[in-house]
């Protein structure tokens, strides 16, 4: 644990520093980038172990292949590029290359959801968890805060096989302390109500938990549940939530469709059928500050209270 | 094997082979595989001076010092499991099975199949992955050789030539890629559906060291071409080989209508006695 409570710190700048740490002792990894070091804070480890380093360029599809290609042999290799690029631009080579033959690659994508702010939707992914979801041997993870996030870079690296780290460019409170304990596949129950169940990921979590804290003033009591594992998903604690809960919302920075909302809805509807309300994007984004952003698509608290509170009243 | 007849004899017996497993699938690539048949047989079996081209052992597959070869043109898998059967990868028996469910081998390439070394078929994908496999091998201070081949219409992918910039700034000497040009590509001839040429000056402007075969079908010739390939530079090293689509089976030849087909039985009754002919 690095990040004290309540700092505003990037799950991005965390990744940094656990590559540095982790990366260092483990010596099979290796960090990869495409022109974009210094937005995945991956600079010092190139300092520190340039033989274990390499930039493409603006070459996602190459870098993500040849990651392929060096794990082959036992390396870990870290592809890291914006979320975007790191994901989209080189999809069918993660398919291909990295999944199907069940590679042990690790693709990191940073500057995430509309959370990216002023660089606008061309540089927001937004599908990013939908596309990496739906292909086999891919476990996808979306760390709720920087310590998270460091925690998650060193089970990733103890872990085999093809990973998704999905990052924030923005800096938001640490909301964990150093009790928190981190396992691939494994959700966590933050906050526990009967009334309401939110499922949530990634910057999400701390709005939610926010919208928690406001319902509490009102005598509603809220279940936030950190899902930083979309995929393996924690179908046995997805089910019991449900069960307990009277309404179930899922929370993320992402497209409704095909990101965390779907995965608790394929569970639930075939597990435990119940209505379950979304909150997330259903459009391109925009320039604009994080916050703003935050504001006019409703996925801060602000923005998560309103929600709830409609569905509490009908 | 250093004797050209040896190493065309080796390579007809196989194109036999090769033709028989893609006519009882019904299914497969016809001529890539012919095309590319020779250049694999000069990397599987050639030698220079008593030593192999290429150091593998079906024995041992996880041999630290073994060269490794991606074939990247994944279409011609026939080929390669044509002489990965013969070298004793897998059993012959095998080769009956292709393209059919619950079978070892796959219509392309797939890294579960022993002697296959990356899942290919997706084209560009196995050069790009051969490089990073290459760039694993400098990173430990290998000396082993990772060796690709890819079509001429491979080369119309993206990847292909940010593969070919990245081998080029990484000085990746220990990488050698062949190209199979056969001139032809699924839809017709590759210069009319969209034009490679000049290959030789776009790997040079690249900054590759370029090595011409005027005919891939000549042993003597890719083997003089692979020992200047081996000699150590600080470039990766690209050998593009003129070749002739459906090469050995005579109506096949250069015909962009066997790209992707099987030989009938009665193409078959045609084909394989004349190849035949030339082992007697």
């Amino acid at each position: 644990m690095i990040y004290k409570l309540n700092d505003k710190v990037a799950t991005r700048e965390a990744f940094g520093a656990a590559i540095l740490k982790f990366g260092g002792k483990f010596k099979n990894v290796i960090v990869l980038d495409a022109d974009l070091a210094s937005s995945l804070k991956t600079q010092k480890f190139a300092q520190i172990y340039p033989e274990r380093y390499l930039n493409f360029g603006i070459a996602e599809s190459n870098m993500v292949t040849a990651a392929a290609g060096m794990a082959i042999r036992g390396k870990v290799p870290f592809a890291c590029s914006f979320a975007i690029f790191a994901t989209g631009r080189a999809w069918e080579f993660i398919r291909n290359a990295v999944c199907y033959p069940n590679l042990n690659v690790k693709i990191v994508g940073s500057h995430a959801g509309v959370l990216t702010g002023e660089d606008g939707a061309t540089h927001q992914a937004l599908e990013d968890i939908a596309i990496m979801r739906a292909i086999p041997n891919m476990k996808v993870i979306c760390p709720a805060d920087a310590n998270e996030a460091y925690l998650a870079v060193e089970e990733i690296i103890k872990d085999f096989g093809p990973t998704y780290l999905r990052l924030g460019r923005a800096s938001l409170p640490v909301i964990y302390d150093s009790s928190h304990k981190f396992k691939i596949g494994y959700a966590d129950i933050l906050t526990f109500g009967e009334d309401i169940c939110i499922f949530a990921t990634g910057p999400l979590v701390h709005s939610c938990l926010e919208a928690a804290k406001k319902l509490k003033e009102r005598d509603i009591h809220t279940t936030v549940v950190n899902i930083s594992t979309i995929k393996p998903l924690d179908e046995k604690l997805v089910i019991d939530c449900a069960k307990k809960c009277k309404i179930i919302v899922t929370a993320e920075d992402h497209q409704i469709t095909g990101g965390l909302g779907s995965a608790v809805m394929e569970v639930l509807s075939e597990n435990y059928p119940k209505q379950v309300h979304r909150i997330g994007m259903e459009k391109f984004g925009e320039s604009g500050k994080p916050e703003d952003l935050y504001k006019k698509y409703g996925l801060d608290a602000e923005g998560v209270y309103s929600r709830l509170s409609e569905w509490l009243t009908n | 094997m250093s004797d050209p007849k040896e190493l065309h004899k080796k390579a007809t017996q196989l194109r036999i082979e090769c033709l028989k497993s893609i006519h009882k699938a019904q299914s497969g690539h016809t001529g890539g595989s012919m095309s590319a048949m020779d250049i694999l047989v000069t990397l599987y079996y050639g030698d220079l001076g008593g030593d192999p081209i290429m150091k593998y052992n079906p024995q041992k597959p996880d041999w630290e010092d073994q060269d490794y070869f991606i074939l990247s043109k994944g279409h011609a898998a026939p080929a390669l499991y044509a002489i990965l059967a013969d070298i004793g990868y897998f059993e012959k028996s095998e080769l009956d099975y292709l393209r059919q469910v619950n079978a070892l081998l796959q219509g392309h390439p797939v890294i579960k199949t022993p002697g296959v070394t990356m899942t290919t078929g997706s084209l560009g994908q196995g050069f790009a992955a051969a490089h990073g496999l290459a760039l694993s091998l400098k990173m430990d201070h290998k000396k082993n050789i990772v060796f690709t081949m890819l079509g001429d219409g491979e080369l119309q992918e993206g990847i292909v030539w940010e593969t070919a910039m990245s081998a080029a700034q990484f000085k990746s000497e220990n990488f050698i890629a062949f190209i199979d040009n056969n001139e032809i590509q699924l839809d017709g001839f590759t210069r009319s559906i969209m034009n490679v040429e000049p290959i030789i000056d776009k790997f040079a402007s690249f900054g590759w060291r370029t090595i011409p075969v005027k005919n891939g079908h000549d042993f003597n010739e890719l083997l003089t071409a692979v020992e200047k390939a081996l000699i150590p530079s600080r470039k990766p090293t690209v050998i593009v080989c003129n070749t002739i689509k459906g090469k050995g089976v005579a109506f096949a030849e250069r015909n962009p209508s066997y790209h992707g087909v099987a030989l009938s039985k009665e193409e078959m009754q045609v084909a394989i006695p004349a190849l035949e002919k030339e082992l007697t």
